[in-house]
């Protein structure tokens, strides 16, 4: 090796690959973790844990169809991994360096399998549903007693929105949810894939953009919980979590989560390996980790999310495994849906449209 | 031989920093969207040698262009940044003008100090700064809180989440840019001038106007440029403080990118960006030099 060029980069690489033989790298969603957990799987393995957050699927899918994103483990939702499994950009588990694998549930691998035929490439970390995160008194002040908190009718109905206005409400920036939410609102499927039904999301927006403050996929939490705005279409947990934050404070905002009655989308964050991760080595031992009952309960006690861990229930707090917001009933279970993913042609359509939701051109 | 190295080193700052990234956005703008890693197609196959060369050119087309066209979101987005931008940079003029007017009119022991302060604010990072608009700005934020306290207004007044916030945010984040050239054209400016002219009768006003602002005029350019290629692109600060109904082209740019995941058209919407942003820059340098061969 003479070239001063090659020699350069082979110690950078040598350089580089000792870094990587202690380190994994793990990409997951903002507040989405008891942090003590990080701790612990440093202290139990002697890995280091480098732990960065996003907000948004997009963000994330991008970094993974680019390559080279230097993680090792990521947070897809079932959708988008689906699409991102189809466009190779992960790899297969090495189920044999995943003991823990026995403790998941069955009821969740099911579903999930509709991304991931067999979870041959991730496994389920949380599951949720999206809805309505209310401020009670607040919106009980507006529209009275009898408020449809329970209903997408509290934020589709002109008339409520007209009236909830002044006191703010968030949407989540994220057509692929509050398109077909609108779509199961007017009685189409919300997993429609034919432009003319998706088309027909704008009919339920148009009245009601003007009084929608912003969207937003993660501030609605904090202005949730600092009494900012009253309603938001949100992620359970999340607005648990914001339930939680007003507690604290003792600001004398209460908060509450709402899975619509006419039905809500139900989705599954699961975690999988980059094809290209620097150290699939130790992302196995990190998978492995989390997979383990106790720290899986840790975690969902913490961010107020169900787990899709059987064994885990058991270290539930009564909070989480007892709130039918966080773990629903079978009968409540059955009044979700969920979704596929859009090929490239109609999530142009889907796009154009949200634009044009939240523009206005 | 020197001159040809001294001439080289910022030819081959221009085309490995400029050129080579634009060829490969250009190159992407004529490729066709792909389910795959890279999300787009073809790629460039070298190992087939000259057959994957012909292979890979045949296959470029300029549909992506043709979609921009089919669709007003596009040119609507990109009159509004426009509008935006030449807007920001007409305020930002206004307001840092007198500021670089004053330095430069300051007594000498001052100006370091003045100049630092100017600087200071790149100390903190500049994501902070935009949040700490958004603390200032919102309902609950401070301007409201003050105003109301002060009996100014009764109701809180909706700055954040509309066009007035995005302005507020790029003036101030792009003022040391205008306030820089300006105070440093004008720090050469010779004293003796403005005594001459106001030897010869003219007002302390018209002095300035034939003699500061024409003298000045290099560092004004130079400020508006700085101020508004950045802003026509800005993406930041319209998703953190604007509303929805904010239409910016590096928004619409963001949009193609992430959620449709249509590398191709948000290619071909960067190429039109910086057509737009080229084209006048060589009018003007044509225009300076035609004036320069005039005055030579």
């Amino acid at each position: 090796m003479t070239n001063p060029l090659l020699s350069f980069t082979a110690t950078l690489a040598l350089v580089a690959g000792m870094a990587h033989a202690d380190e994994v790298r793990v990409y997951n969603w903002s507040d989405y973790i008891d942090e003590d957990l990080l701790t612990k799987f440093e202290e139990e393995t002697g890995i280091d844990l480098i732990y960065d957050v996003f907000d948004s699927n997009e963000v994330l899918e991008t970094k993974m169809l680019a390559g080279g994103s230097g993680y090792d483990v990521v947070v897809p939702t079932g959708t988008f991994l689906q699409r991102q499994i189809m466009a190779g950009a992960f790899q297969k588990l090495d189920k044999s360096k995943l003991p823990n694998i026995d403790n998941m549930w069955d009821v969740i691998s099911d579903r999930t399998s509709k991304y991931d035929p067999g979870n041959e490439y991730a496994i389920n970390y949380m599951w949720g549903t999206t809805g309505l995160g209310v401020n009670l008194p607040k919106v009980k002040e507006i529209l009275g007693d009898d408020a449809p908190v329970t209903s997408w009718d509290l934020v589709f109905k002109p008339e409520n929105m007209e009236k909830l206005a002044d006191c703010g409400v968030m949407f989540l920036d994220a057509p692929a949810e509050m398109i077909p939410a609108a779509l199961n609102y007017i009685g189409e499927d919300p997993d429609s894939h034919d432009p003319d039904v998706i088309a027909k999301a704008e009919a339920v927006y148009m009245p009601i953009r003007d009084h929608i403050q912003k969207f937003n996929s993660s501030e609605y939490v904090n202005a949730l919980a600092n009494g900012d705005i009253c309603v938001a279409v949100g992620w359970s947990g999340d607005v648990l979590q914001a339930r939680d934050r007003a507690a604290e404070a003792g600001n004398g905002v209460e908060i509450a989560y709402y899975a619509p009655d006419e039905g809500a989308q139900m989705w599954f964050d699961e975690m999988a390996i980059p094809v290209d991760a620097p150290n699939p080595e130790a992302a196995h031992k990190f998978l492995n980790f989390i997979m383990d009952p106790q720290n899986m309960a840790a975690a969902s006690n913490y961010v107020f999310y169900a787990n899709g861990n059987l064994a885990s229930q058991k270290f539930l707090v009564e909070d989480v495994i007892g709130d039918p917001a966080i773990y629903p009933s079978a009968d409540a279970m059955e009044n979700t849906y969920t979704t596929t993913p859009y090929d490239p042609k109609v999530q142009r359509t889907v796009t154009r449209l949200w634009t044009r939701i939240k523009s206005g051109t | 031989m020197r001159k040809a190295v001294l001439i080289a080193i910022p030819y081959l700052w221009l085309v490995a920093l400029f050129l080579v990234p634009f060829l490969i956005v250009l190159k992407i703008s004529l490729s066709d969207i792909a389910l795959a890693r890279p999300p787009y197609m073809p790629q460039l196959d070298l190992t087939q040698g000259w057959a994957g060369l012909t292979a890979f050119f045949s296959e470029l087309d300029l549909d992506n262009f043709a979609f921009l066209a089919t669709d007003d979101l596009y040119w609507k987005s990109y009159l509004s940044s426009l509008r935006i931008a030449a807007l920001s940079t007409l305020i930002t003029l206004a307001v840092g003008y007198p500021i670089a007017y004053g330095m430069a009119r300051a007594d000498h022991a001052w100006r370091p100090t003045l100049l630092m302060l100017v600087i200071l604010p790149f100390w903190t990072s500049f994501l902070i700064r935009v949040y700490s608009w958004m603390g200032i700005l919102s309902n609950e934020g401070t301007l409201n809180t003050v105003l109301q306290w002060l009996g100014v207004i009764n109701e809180p007044l909706q700055i954040m989440n509309t066009p007035t916030a995005v302005y507020i945010g790029i003036v101030y984040t792009y003022l040391p840019f205008m306030v820089l050239p300006i105070y440093s054209a004008l720090e050469k400016l010779d004293d003796s001038l403005l005594e001459a002219a106001e030897d010869l009768g003219c007002s302390r006003f018209t002095a300035f106007w034939l003699v500061t602002w024409p003298l000045s005029r290099s560092g004004i350019v130079a400020g508006c440029f700085l101020v508004f290629i950045p802003a026509l692109g800005e993406f930041v600060i319209p998703s953190l403080l604007g509303g929805s109904s904010t239409l910016m082209i590096g928004k619409v740019l963001w949009e193609e990118f992430f959620n449709n995941r249509d590398w191709p058209v948000a290619s071909a919407v960067a190429v039109i960006l910086l057509l737009i942003l080229i084209i006048p820059i060589v009018l003007f340098q044509r225009n300076e030099q035609k004036a320069r061969e005039a005055e030579g």
